[in-house]
């Protein structure tokens, strides 16, 4: 169990960085296919943003914000994102993941429907690795016992 | 080179010279301090002012070819880096400290006597 820290200058600072940190995340993965960056560097981020929730204040808080159940969406929601955008091709006709078919569905010409293809893998990627490494965290943090840490 | 490329020169190596100076002074305080709180304040302190003076010198040759869009977008992203170390840079510094103070790593003296009590009564 994390003892809270009671330091009012981490967490006045915490409270100013984790927007601009979370934003920077989001950065990171909607850019990924045309700088370096991508959905994994940026699900990292967007995790250490919540990590840093939990140092700076504590976990019931953090679990307040973000709690355990939505985590865990989040990382199948990712999950299925990825793995739809794969099947719509192949049930367009093409192979998996090739995303120039998409458009048949979305009004675009074939490069552009890459270019979302790639896109929405992108953000599913960014979205199971930000909630798998935040249970991951979550895990180390309570030894494995969530709702009983908190309880004490 | 007109007489403007010349004086944003000058004022990029003068940034950069300090920068790395207060770095290299980091280093060395971090290499012969004796112990924990002195050594993170060599490397917290000088650190800090060290990547604030680069950034701002690498943020102004940035704008070595003249004001377009992608220069200015540049410079600007290395200066949210100097700004977001500026605030960040002494916070952790200052979390180290206060947890290692909290764990009851006493201050070095010079005769070995803790000059403080601990745990305090």
């Amino acid at each position: 169990m994390i003892t809270p820290l009671e330091n009012i200058i981490i967490k006045t600072l915490c409270r100013l960085l984790i927007p601009f940190i979370q934003l920077f995340g989001l950065y990171v993965i909607v850019h990924g296919h045309g700088s370096p960056g991508g959905g994994f560097q940026g699900g990292c981020i967007l995790a250490a943003s919540f990590v840093l929730v939990v140092v700076a204040f504590d976990l019931p808080e953090a679990k307040r914000r973000f709690s355990e159940k939505l985590n865990n969406i989040f990382c199948s929601l990712g999950v299925f994102i990825y793995a739809w955008t794969g099947w719509m091709c192949l049930l367009l006709g093409a192979n998996f993941l090739d995303y120039g078919i998409l458009n048949k569905i979305l009004p675009v010409n074939p490069v552009m429907a890459r270019y979302y293809g790639m896109f929405s893998i992108e953000v599913g990627v960014g979205i199971t690795v930000m909630a798998i490494m935040v249970s991951l965290f979550l895990d180390l943090v309570t030894g494995g016992k969530h709702e009983e840490a908190l309880d004490e | 080179m007109s007489i403007l490329t010349v004086v944003l020169n000058i004022v990029v190596i003068v940034l950069i010279s300090f920068g790395v100076f207060f770095f290299a002074t980091g280093t060395v305080g971090f290499l012969r301090f004796p112990d924990f709180y002195s050594r993170m304040q060599a490397t917290g302190k000088c650190d800090t002012l060290g990547v604030v003076l680069s950034c701002t010198g690498v943020a102004l040759y940035a704008l070595h070819d003249g004001l377009s869009l992608g220069n200015i977008l540049v410079s600007l992203k290395i200066m949210f880096i100097a700004v977001f170390w500026f605030l960040g840079g002494p916070t952790a510094t200052h979390a180290l400290l206060n947890s290692a103070f909290k764990s009851g790593i006493l201050p070095w003296t010079k005769d070995g006597k803790a000059i403080i009590e601990w745990p305090p009564k």
